[in-house]
């Protein structure tokens, strides 16, 4: 008889190899898992929502000729010098500390370019990133790192920042390795100290003190500049309407797969809600409490191509804000960065040496990013051209609002912010409860009488 | 909050320049006149009425007196000015403040100069919970009683305590120094008594010049500092906090 292929070994699906693997470390470390980027969980994403172009019933605008409209004002609702942005699409706050000096300076400039903003980070604001960008949002933190009422009276909004998606309740972190000179100066802090962040603001708890410390940024600023407040995904109905009547001009809402530098594995993978199902809630919140577009809607956590942007837009965000997305574009998990020659230099022996790989590195807490991006080590530092790099996010972030505005036309609108929910459709259950559209080739919205 | 040592304190001379009324004008009305003050300018705010956000991120050399019980956050956010509260102040009495001065004479409510970059902060009464939270260089100065967590997370500057201090003094501290006049219920983590050295009675000496305190024997002090065994993170530290 030929020999046969052995039996093959049984599955534990409680403790499958990979959790035997991740006990078997965590008893090695004495303490669990910290990494960067979001969730790597499949979840419900705009993925599984389809759009429905115009055929009969709707007709199409010129796609490549008619003009469709993307320009996006953010605070208009108490600022007397609101936002004002051509594209729906921002960055995302990211500190220097977490990201190079120079990265920093290269989203600002490719966000200037594009006619975006760009945010700060947990650490303040550095001159280089406000020289670089037209329009730079500065985050008041729990930590307060850095916070100063110069640079307030220097930024063009305020952004609160009650949490993020990766890490909804939880405090921000940076460990001793990022923790160099100037970070340390910025964050009055030791130097190479493990920086934990507060998760709490130091000076105000619940919606009634937020109402006062939202008029306290206002007096600073004259009543010029928005503010917006940010917040994880969570308890999103609730949590945007106690923002909308503290004050707030705009709510930017973080789904679970947004992006961070350093935080624990656990707190991304099992908290707070994807961003399918917190942009819905947010919007209805929004569109309950007041007048159509009085308070504007900014939604993150894994946003990467047009459609996603064109879907976010059409369940009632009035713009996208995108972290990772950017730092790919950056270079973030190539595998290699430019030479002085221009010539590519391969680093996939130090995400190797990482114990990854280009493609799969979530290393940014280590501080040894091979691209120079998040690290503070200034031989890194230095394989990071923010010149190109502003040029390849530029590209990339106008490739996301041709990407919108075509399918905004193809719905048949002349501005992208027209897109609306009744131009969508779910391709699972799932989606089409968390999105409250459609399943697709039937009228039944889950949970939702008929 | 019972205050075991009743503060001795300097009396200002009475207020002078001319008067804004907060009741008349509002916060707005209030904080829009005070920033076109020129350098060198003394100003009443009567009728405050606990108003919040009075005489906020101010950046000039202003004399600014606060006739009367103050909201959140006075004087906060301050540089180069000197905001006096005639009265209690309510949450975060100059918190951010980055120059200057904010005097409270009466009882400050919590998070007094919480993360307060520089200037000095001076409570004439008791300060409540959380007092000097995340401090950042500035100097905090209480008369009375401090709250719990006084200090927490406190990263630079000095907290001076002429009464007693509440629990978990120091919590999480980091490279700020606390001196407390009277007791102290307890130590918060990896916050732990150290030597008084001369520099530090010199520190303090020159503290209860400056605030009047002179209750304060600057020879008869606990210094507290942090122990720098939390600075960096490990599992095994889980039991601390």
């Amino acid at each position: 008889m030929p020999p046969t292929d052995p039996a093959p070994l049984p599955l534990n699906h409680t403790f499958p190899p990979e959790v035997v693997a991740d006990i078997q470390q965590r008893a090695g470390l004495g303490r669990y898992q910290i990494r960067g980027m979001g969730a790597r969980r499949a979840l419900p994403t705009f993925d599984d929502l389809l759009l429905l172009t115009a055929s009969a019933s709707r007709y199409p605008l010129e796609g490549y000729r008619e003009h469709c409209a993307t320009r996006t004002v953010l605070g208009a609702r108490h600022a007397a010098e609101p936002v004002v942005l051509d594209i729906p699409v921002t960055i995302a706050g990211m500190s220097f500390g977490a990201l190079s000096a120079a990265a920093k300076e290269a989203l600002g400039r490719a966000a200037s370019e594009v006619g975006t903003s760009t945010t700060t980070g947990d650490g303040g604001m550095t001159a280089e990133e406000r020289a670089a960008s037209k329009t730079l949002v500065y985050q008041c933190l729990p930590s307060r790192y850095g916070f100063n009422p110069d640079d307030l009276r220097a930024a063009d909004a305020v952004e609160i920042v009650l949490g993020q998606g990766a890490k909804p309740g939880g405090g921000g972190m940076l460990l001793g390795q990022k923790v160099g000179p100037r970070v340390a100066g910025m964050r009055t802090l030791p130097e190479g100290v493990d920086q934990r962040s507060a998760s709490r603001h130091p000076d105000w708890t619940g919606p009634d003190d937020l109402r006062i410390k939202i008029e306290e940024l206002r007096e600073a600023t004259g009543w010029r500049i928005p503010i917006y407040v940010k917040m994880g995904a969570t308890r999103v109905g609730h949590d945007v309407r106690l923002a909308v009547a503290a004050g707030a001009d705009v709510v930017v809402v973080d789904g679970m797969q947004g992006g961070t530098a350093a935080t624990q594995d656990m707190f991304i993978e099992h908290t707070g809600i994807p961003t399918l199902a917190a942009v819905r809630l947010a919007a209805e919140a929004l569109a309950d409490l007041g007048p159509a577009g009085e308070v504007q809607l900014i939604v993150s956590g894994g946003i990467r191509t047009g459609a996603d942007v064109a879907k976010a837009l059409a369940l009632g965000a009035d713009a996208v804000s995108l972290g990772v997305a950017p730092l790919i574009a950056l270079g973030c998990n190539a595998p290699s960065y430019p030479g002085t020659d221009g010539a590519p230099v391969d680093v996939t022996g130090e995400y190797a040496a990482m114990g990854t790989a280009p493609g799969y590195c979530a290393g940014c807490h280590t501080g040894r990013c091979p691209v120079g991006i998040a690290t503070q080590d200034d031989r890194l530092a230095g394989r990071l051209d923010a010149g190109l790099g502003a040029e390849q996010v530029a590209n990339y972030l106008r490739s996301l609002v041709m990407e919108t505005a075509m399918l905004a036309r193809a719905c048949g609108k002349s501005d992208v912010h027209r897109l609306e929910p009744e131009d969508l459709v779910a391709l699972t259950v799932e989606a089409a409860a968390m999105a409250r559209v459609p399943l697709a080739g039937t009228s039944w919205i889950p949970g939702w009488p008929s | 909050m019972v205050t075991l040592n009743q503060p001795t304190v300097i009396q200002p001379p009475a207020p002078a320049g001319p008067c804004l009324d907060a009741a008349e004008l509002g916060v707005r009305g209030v904080n829009e006149r005070l920033r076109q003050l020129p350098p060198g300018s003394a100003v009443t705010v009567t009728s405050p009425g606990g108003r919040h956000n009075l005489a906020v991120a101010l950046a000039a050399e202003l004399a600014v007196t606060i006739d009367g019980p103050a909201g959140y956050y006075a004087g906060g956010l301050g540089q180069l000015a000197t905001v006096t509260v005639h009265g209690p102040a309510g949450w975060g009495a100059g918190e951010n403040l980055m120059s200057g001065e904010v005097r409270v004479r009466g009882d400050a409510s919590q998070s007094a100069a919480a993360s307060a970059h520089g200037g000095l902060v001076v409570v004439e009464g008791n300060a409540s919970l959380r007092a000097g939270i995340s401090l950042k260089g500035a100097t905090l100065a209480v008369a009375g009683d401090a709250g719990a967590f006084c200090g927490f997370l406190a990263q630079a500057g000095t907290i001076l305590i002429g009464g007693n201090a509440g629990e978990a003094l120091g919590d999480s501290l980091y490279e700020a120094v606390i001196y407390v006049a009277g007791t102290i219920r307890s130590l918060g983590a990896d916050a732990q008594v150290e030597e008084l050295s001369a520099a530090d009675v010199a520190t303090v000496r020159d503290l209860v010049r400056r605030t009047g305190f002179r209750h304060i024997d600057p020879e008869n002090v606990t210094r507290v500092g942090s122990a720098r065994q939390l600075y960096h993170f490990s599992g095994q530290h889980h039991a601390a906090y």
